[in-house]
């Protein structure tokens, strides 16, 4: 039997892994990448809590994340692309239009 | 026993994936190293006994999502890229902060106390077959969330269509 603290840790190494590559890129789509990686460290404690209390709340909530991650993915990307068609850069620091 | 091992690997790959993730230089290398982190997602969820979210998460993150970032990365320019520093300059309070807010989340989770609990269990969901237990309470206690999440995908399918527009065709 695998103890419920070692899915919440994994989740919680993920979702640390997951701050530190949005922080620390300047590529938007990598930042993007790791926000999915972020909303997976979330699913991994939904999934294991709702095991672990015998219910099926968590992997409903976790099948609503993952549509409103596709969702997310599908307006970020279209975001990114009209970015880049204007301003010929996916990179964060070189957009700063309303830095005054 | 057995099951502590497949844990134990599927979280070291999922671990190491994510790190290679954030760490590559190619842009495109990132994005399949996310791909092998969400299979042996879809594996820690067989080992929690959710056969449907597994599967639901192969076929949308690991066959549409990344498909659609890799389909953006081939779009935008990578000349460049492989050139240029990929990382930001304030990088060390980056890591520093990130680092502080993984060992935070880490030192909270002893005090974690499990509620009450539910009315399905293990042997019931597996009785029923894990997809149709899902589509009992799905269709029931959560009906409305339900068409709320057609409706976000309906809205992301028309938004996804007005933004990668040309801009000429939406000033005819």
């Amino acid at each position: 039997m695998i103890p419920l603290s070692w899915y919440m840790a994994l989740a919680a190494i993920l979702f640390a892994i997951g701050t530190y590559g949005f922080l620390i890129r300047r590529n938007i789509i990598i930042m993007m990448l790791s926000i999915e990686l972020m909303l997976n460290a979330v699913n991994i404690n939904m999934v294991a809590m709702s095991h672990y209390l015998d219910s099926l709340t968590g992997h409903v909530f976790t099948l609503f994340i993952i549509t409103v991650a596709a969702a997310e993915a599908a307006i970020g990307l279209g975001l990114i692309i009209v970015l880049f068609r204007n301003k010929k850069s996916v990179y964060v620091d070189q957009i700063n239009e309303l830095k005054g | 026993m057995l099951n502590q091992f497949a844990f134990l690997y599927c979280a070291s790959v999922i671990i190491g994936t994510a790190l290679l993730a954030v760490r590559f230089k190619n842009p495109v290398y990132s994005v399949l190293s996310v791909l092998v982190l969400f299979f042996h997602m879809g594996g820690l969820y067989l080992l929690l006994n959710a056969e449907f979210i597994a599967a639901v998460q192969v076929i949308v993150y690991a066959g549409a999502i990344l498909v659609l970032y890799l389909f953006v990365l081939f779009l935008v320019s990578l000349k460049d890229e492989i050139k240029i520093d990929r990382f930001v300059n304030n990088r060390r309070l980056a890591t520093a902060a990130s680092v502080g807010f993984g060992i935070c989340l880490l030192y909270i989770i002893p005090s974690f106390k499990l509620g009450a609990k539910g009315d399905f269990t293990v042997e019931r969901i597996t009785n029923l077959t894990h997809t149709k237990a899902m589509g009992f309470e799905l269709y029931s206690t959560f009906l409305l969330p339900f068409e709320v999440a057609g409706l976000i995908l309906l809205i992301a399918v028309i938004g996804g269509l007005v933004l990668a527009r040309k801009e000429d065709e939406v000033q005819k």
